[in-house]
């Protein structure tokens, strides 16, 4: 595939945190939404949305005796920002990798920009950037070494994927680093790295488990931007987190989710109805107590 | 404290029952076979009371030693149990020699260790005639079976300790086991070559007295000979060995508890691209690139490829030892055997780094491709150049043909039939940059079901090639040598390529499963 977003070395270090803030009105060609009621428009058709980046209809994932993923229908409009919300358990890790070919869903549709990842998973995945949380990488290769290999793997020639990665390294500030084993890298290096391989084949969408955790207010801010300006070239990303704050400044769409199911969804705007967005993730989820803890651990 | 770790290291025996029941046949099988040979030790040892002192003697002091000698060698070979190592309990505050005596016991508790100690002490029962050496012969039984499981110990935590460190990382951490792997070898030597002198065992057993193995062994029939100064000098010598191997021990877990495996820190130049850069730049071309950099700077993959050099080397010992040449001619293929299934493992050597190929959506053929290319690179050369070698060192060129074709064969449909194997299964492996010495809990039983499956496969897949190869041998006539050879050139690639096609197809269908599978294990 072509290259969708060529521009994205030129936005990344001069445009400061101020351009990641307030999301801009969701652009005109996208209907709006309805705020937090649990999409009560056209998530009911049963069918995914072709126009949307990536459209979910009733996944379910069980394991075990747990229903970790309860029927979660979500659309990502091209071009958004989205952020994925829950507590911990909630089931975002288990919605994303059913999204993007990781993990088999019991039932449900995916399809991202019209392609049904379960049915044709290797031209769904040409479309995908994946930066999974928790996984290792093949750390026993030097950071260029690994770019290179995660672009070869998505089948560019090496000329293309040496450049690009020469072009990703300088965006992501580790040309220093380009020839030190990734094993020897911080956290926030080796998710920068990460981010890299998972960007590499040009993917229309970026689907980003918990990209800011262990990663130092600095390197977070320079990976905010490069993800801002992979938007602003028309990508979409998807991000989960739980860092309420990071999410309000950062996307323009979020979804909340608990309990394997939506409990909101829209603009950011939208969900959080003129309130703090951590405020009204705590309303929607529950389970916020007043305790002081047990007596032994009273030091005063 | 003490009783806190040998509780949680039954525990953790009492929880692998409830993993799966192959697991817990498997227990019940180790147990039962295990219970057998005790049962089987304490006749003879109690038999030995109708003997003659020197027959006991000889009998215990050299299957002490060897049991000693089975305990310090065997934990670099297989990978034995730690749950409670070192790194594991470095975050709970407890008083290092509070540790050593806790991993003591809860070793002893462990179907090996408790073996062992029964054993040991049962070794009183020989003296049945005489109370006062059986009371020494209890005490030294504790000694020896504690000194067992404290080698153990040592030697692994040692090994781990140097495996870990930034130097040893590469190569010569794998390098510098090797003589240890050949400790076998050379002790078997020298006692081949003792046993032709006349009445050998009991002065081999007399020369082990006075070794660190053998020395606790022979204190009983020290004095029951009527000889208390030697007895005395063997506590002595056994004496020095145990404070010498707990100095070690204690030495190895201390480091462990503050050198996380991760300290290491290397850099190369920039724009190096290594065997990414020469193979073919497509999606197989860069795992067998990829493989190929692990193959050479993992330790978990450099334990394995240790043998290729090795495995000569222990054959070509073997055969000055028992004067039987036709052994050193099996190195070709046995290498070839090895490195073909060697391969069963590399998906679970990936770990979750696996997400990748899934993520990006490599065809399940070209991850095959690329994971037996990069073996084939070393292994096919490593193969032809040992048959050869070995051949010359003999000037015997008759077998040659038919031995490549054989090597062809295994190396070929070994790579095939894992290709199917690792794309069906994976199993908990050590995980990178653990110690490759390591097992992990519930490793045993898949592995060792898949690894059954997977030889009796290839066995069938070989089954012209051996046929050949033997036709050849019995009737000594080249014809059918060259004709194995032909064989196995044809039939060992198309071998290959159906493995490599059944395994890609089965990996394009399954690699969800299977990386679900690396989460949960990882």
């Amino acid at each position: 595939m072509t290259d969708v977003n060529p521009s994205v070395p030129s936005e990344g270090a001069d445009v400061a945190p101020a351009r990641v803030a307030p999301a801009p009105p969701t652009p005109s060609s996208m209907q709006p939404e309805v705020p937090a009621a649990a999409g009560q428009h056209r998530i009911d058709s049963p069918e995914p949305d072709p126009r949307a980046a990536l459209s979910l209809r009733g996944l379910v994932k069980t394991f075990g005796q747990k229903r970790a993923v309860d029927g979660i229908s979500l659309d990502v409009p091209v071009g958004s920002f989205y952020g994925l919300v829950g507590p911990n358990g909630a089931g975002k890790t288990t919605t994303l990798n059913m999204a993007t070919g990781l993990l088999t869903p019991d039932a449900g549709v995916v399809t991202v920009h019209g392609v049904d990842v379960w049915r044709h998973p290797l031209t769904a995945k040409a479309q995908i950037g994946v930066l999974a949380d928790g996984a290792r990488l093949f750390d026993r290769l030097t950071g260029e070494q690994l770019v290179v290999y995660s672009g070869l793997l998505s089948g560019m020639d090496r000329p293309t994927a040496i450049s690009r990665t020469r072009d990703l390294l300088q965006l992501l500030d580790l040309q220093d680093a380009a020839g030190t084993l990734v094993v020897d890298y911080s956290a926030g290096m080796t998710k920068k790295i990460a981010l890299a391989g998972a960007m590499v084949h040009a993917p229309r969408l970026l689907v980003l488990d918990e990209p800011f955790e262990s990663v130092d207010p600095v390197s977070a801010a320079n990976i905010r931007d490069i993800l801002g300006g992979f938007v602003s070239g028309g990508g979409t990303v998807i991000v989960s987190s739980h860092v309420m704050d990071l999410v309000q400044r950062m996307c323009d769409h979020v979804a909340v989710i608990t309990g394997g199911r939506v409990v909101a969804s829209g603009t950011v705007d939208e969900v959080r109805g003129g309130a703090d967005l951590e405020d009204r993730f705590v309303e929607l989820v529950g389970g916020r107590r007043v305790q002081e803890g047990p007596e032994w651990l009273r030091h005063s | 404290m003490v009783a806190a770790l040998v509780r949680l290291r039954l525990l953790v025996l009492r929880n692998s029952f409830k993993r799966s029941v192959g697991q817990l046949v498997a227990v019940i099988l180790g147990g039962l076979y295990g219970l057998f040979v005790l049962g089987m030790i304490v006749l003879g040892l109690f038999a030995l009371n109708f003997a003659p002192t020197e027959l006991a003697r000889t009998i215990v002091v050299l299957g002490g030693s060897l049991v000693t000698l089975g305990w310090a060698v065997l934990p670099l070979f297989f990978s034995v149990e730690q749950t409670l190592d070192g790194p594991h309990l470095s975050v709970f505050p407890i008083p290092l020699n509070k540790l050593l005596v806790g991993l003591l016991v809860s070793g002893v508790v462990a179907v090996p260790g408790a073996v062992t100690m029964l054993a040991s002490i049962l070794t009183a029962g020989s003296w049945l005639r005489l109370p006062g050496v059986a009371v020494i012969a209890l005490v030294c039984g504790v000694a020896g079976a504690l000194l067992c499981v404290m080698l153990s110990r040592a030697v692994t935590s040692a090994a781990a300790g140097l495996a870990s460190g930034r130097r040893f990382k590469e190569a010569a951490g794998i390098l510098i086991f090797i003589p240890l792997i050949l400790l076998g070898p050379i002790i078997a030597g020298t006692a081949s070559s003792l046993r032709h002198s006349a009445n050998v065992l009991p002065s081999l057993a007399d020369a082990m007295s006075w070794t660190p193995l053998g020395a606790i062994w022979a204190i009983p029939s020290q004095v029951a000979l009527g000889d208390p100064l030697g007895a005395v000098f063997r506590a002595l010598i056994g004496a020095a060995t145990i404070a010498v191997v707990f100095v070690v021990w204690r030495w190895g877990l201390a480091r462990s508890l503050v050198t996380p495996v991760h300290a290491t820190s290397r850099v190369r130049a920039s724009g190096k691209l290594g065997p990414l850069g020469l193979l073919p730049g497509t999606p197989a071309g860069a795992i067998a690139a990829r493989c190929l950099v692990y193959w050479f700077r993992d330790p978990r993959y450099l334990r394995q490829l240790v043998i290729v050099p090795l495995m000569p080397l222990l054959l070509w010992f073997y055969t000055t030892f028992t004067h039987v040449p036709a052994i050193v001619f099996a190195a070709g293929p046995i290498v070839a055997f090895l490195l073909g299934v060697t391969l069963i493992a590399d998906v679970s050597f990936d770990s979750t780094a696996f997400v990748l190929h899934v993520a990006k959506g490599v065809p399940g053929r070209a991850d095959r491709w690329g994971r037996a290319f990069a073996v084939l690179v070393f292994g096919l050369p490593a193969v032809v150049v040992i048959t050869f070698l070995m051949a010359a060192l003999h000037s015997e060129w008759m077998p040659v043909p038919a031995l490549l074709g054989l090597s062809f064969a295994l190396l070929l449909g070994g790579l095939g039939v894992s290709s199917v194997t690792s794309a069906v299964v994976v199993f908990p492996a050590p995980a990178p940059g653990d110690n490759p010495f390591k097992t992990r809990a519930g490793a045993n039983t898949a592995l060792l079901g898949s690894t059954f499956l997977s030889w009796g496969v290839l066995a069938i897949v070989a089954a012209p090639e051996i046929v050949l190869l033997i036709v050849s041998l019995v009737t000594g006539d080249m014809l059918w040598g060259w004709l194995c050879l032909l064989v196995g050139v044809v039939l060992g690639p198309i071998s290959l390529a159906i493995g490599v096609r059944l395994g890609g197809q089965v990996l394009d269908r399954r690699a969800p499963q299977l990386l679900m599978q690396l989460r949960k294990d990882a």
